[in-house]
């Protein structure tokens, strides 16, 4: 006991004297106050940011959203207490939430503000709240139903969403399939062909925001061949979808002749598409790899690691190292960080675990760089915020304290983190201006 | 005179030898009780569990048996580890989609059926499983695999 105060003085000293050092070092931070929750929050972020942790030990926190007024709402996948939607309140104005509420009973990943209502999902329907002009929820016992019935069927279960400015939601169905195997994930099986899954899953569906009672046949089939997106955001500055694609798994557990253990870590890629009408990514029959840079046929419907698949398949706009798990996209439209970040895209990776027996990788949210509506051309992105996990030791392993999923914007221009590990939401702030 | 010099010299080696083989019996006795010296056979199975488990399970169950949340549930103290043997050989053979709560917990991810593994791979991955992770489980034998696959009929 007393070793560890000791060890853990000794700790705190020489982070108050590196805190010293950097804060000598640039324009000393305007805000002390979250500085110092900075060092609370674990995490390292670029020079002049700082977090905050909002609130923790919330369950599985999935998606969240903002209010006007800085209330964040979050989806929990897993409804504790009955209570699958929780709203926080900083009451005092010290940046932690010290009043929180729940309602809505039902587990799910969507969340979203639109247009005076609050939108969320379970892994079959869509609802939406009416708000009142602080942005609160009226009456969270009687949602809405936008969208129902859609195939949750064990894989792939979330339904994310996000809305356009012309009345639309985009809701994500995921593929309840590796890659569409006759037995999935089993080595050797060969790919049904053509995929039926495709046809009610694996692809984005847009349905109108204010209908009730929607389902598949009232929708539009968007967008498909997308094997599962949990991260996906309208990009304001093209007026388009972009969307996040888990790539696939084991490419090595099921075709171990054609792929190392080390190939099946890093490929295929996880790809960033943007998405027009109609377009198809490709899944199952091919996957991108970041490496050759090409759309290749997968192994399933005959491909050997190098033959290329069809070329009607859309191309991402980047691609990301495999199995990251980006679960959640951002397009960055406030005016509190620095003028290179807006409009730029932030991603959350929840981190990998199809990489063992290899390292994990991932558990950070990145910053890609934006230049006319487009990621710069080079490919290029950089990490933004890290050490969710904890420590270089629990990436590796995969044992990680916090995974971050979704992702939101505050009035003020902070960006917010959900984790859904143990249920902590950060606040990220610029100080240094 | 020669002679009982000689013997009292040999003596010491000869208490020696007698305590010697006195204690390996004991050893041995003592061995079966407490702490168990791994037979030739139970450490064959072992190297071979660990090296089946590393090819076929870790990738989703990685390498401390701890699983992924939400995704891949552990294989530490579960009811299906520790419980009947059949049905965790039935496991393997079958694969596992169900939507059951495993240690408090849902999981989204699918098990493939593994039947193609051999009676004797699928015998010492158990054992590998059962007794890892914190796991102190009975070895599951070849016999076993053999009775539960002929039964489950693949
Ligand atoms: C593709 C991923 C995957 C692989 C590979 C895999 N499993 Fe599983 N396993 C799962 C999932 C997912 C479940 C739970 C499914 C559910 O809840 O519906 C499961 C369940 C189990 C269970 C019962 C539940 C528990 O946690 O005790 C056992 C035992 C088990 N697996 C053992 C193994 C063994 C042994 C291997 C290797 C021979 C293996 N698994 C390979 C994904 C996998």
């Amino acid at each position: 006991m007393k070793k560890t105060t000791i060890k853990t003085s000794v700790v705190l000293a020489a982070l108050a004297g590196s805190a010293l050092f950097f804060a000598a070092k640039p324009a000393p931070p305007k805000n002390a106050k979250s500085v110092k929750a900075a060092d609370e929050s674990g995490l390292k972020l670029p020079s002049g940011f700082s977090a905050l942790i909002v609130a923790d030990n919330l369950g599985q926190a999935r998606h969240i959203a903002v209010t006007s007024s800085g209330d964040i709402y979050v989806k929990i996948n897993r409804a504790r207490n009955g209570k699958g939607i929780l709203m926080l309140h900083d009451k005092n104005g010290d940046g932690k939430a010290d009043d929180i509420t729940g309602f809505g009973t039902y587990g799910g990943t969507g969340m979203a503000i639109k247009n005076g209502y609050l939108y969320a999902s379970s892994d079959e329907n869509v609802y939406r709240y009416k708000l009142d002009n602080q942005q609160h929820v009226i009456d969270g016992t009687k949602p809405e139903e936008i969208v129902h019935g859609l195939l949750s069927r064990h894989e792939h279960e979330s339904k994310s969403i996000t809305l356009d400015n012309a009345g639309n939601i985009y809701v994500n169905v995921g593929a309840y399939s590796n890659s569409c195997q006759k037995e999935d994930r089993q080595k050797g099986s060969m790919g049904r062909n053509p995929c039926p899954i495709l046809d009610s899953a694996g692809g984005i569906w847009q349905f109108k925001a204010d209908k009730l009672n929607q389902t598949y046949g009232d929708g539009t089939h968007y967008a498909m061949g997308l094997r599962n997106v949990v991260g996906l955001d309208w990009n304001q500055q093209d007026n388009q979808l972009f969307v996040m694609q888990h790539g696939r798994d084991q490419l090595h557990d099921i075709f171990p002749d054609m792929y190392t253990v080390q190939q099946s870590a890093i490929l295929p890629a996880e790809c960033m598409y943007a998405i027009k009408k109609g377009d198809d990514a490709g899944w199952p029959y091919l996957y991108y790899d970041q490496i050759q840079k090409k759309k290749i046929l997968a192994p399933e419907y005959g491909g050997d690691g190098k033959k290329e698949g069809s070329a009607k398949a859309i191309s991402p706009v980047i691609a990301f190292p495999g199995h990251l798990a980006p679960n959640g996209l951002l397009f960055y439209t406030g005016n509190q960080f620095p003028a290179r970040y807006k409009n730029g895209a932030f991603i959350a990776f929840h981190g990998s675990w199809n990489r063992a027996p290899e390292p994990q990788a991932g558990y950070f949210v990145v910053f890609v760089p934006f230049e006319n509506g487009r990621p710069n051309t080079e490919g290029k992105w950089e990490v933004f915020a890290d050490n969710f996990a904890g420590s270089p030791d629990k990436v590796k392993s995969g044992r990680a304290d916090h995974r971050p999923c979704g992702l939101a914007q505050g009035p003020d221009g902070s960006l917010y983190v959900s984790d859904d590990s143990k249920g902590t939401i950060y606040k990220i702030s610029y100080n240094n201006k | 005179m020669k002679k009982l010099i000689i013997v009292l010299l040999l003596s010491p080696f000869c208490f020696l030898l007698m305590a010697q083989t006195k204690q390996k019996p004991k050893a041995k006795a003592a061995s079966t009780k407490a702490k168990p010296v791994p037979s030739a056979a139970a450490k064959a199975s072992a190297a071979n569990g660990l090296k089946v488990f590393t090819q076929t399970c870790i990738s989703c169950h990685q390498a401390d048996g701890g699983g992924v949340p939400r995704m891949n549930p552990p294989l530490i103290k579960t009811p299906w580890v520790l419980g009947d043997q059949a049905r965790l050989i039935k496991i393997v053979l079958n694969g596992f989609k169900e939507d059951v709560e495993i240690n408090g917990d849902y999981y989204s991810n699918v098990m493939p059926s593994f039947a193609y593994l051999k009676d004797q791979d699928i015998a010492d991955v158990l054992t590998y499983v059962r007794s890892n992770f914190g796991n102190k489980a009975s070895a599951i034998t070849v016999k076993q695999v053999t009775v539960a696959r002929t039964a489950n009929g693949k």
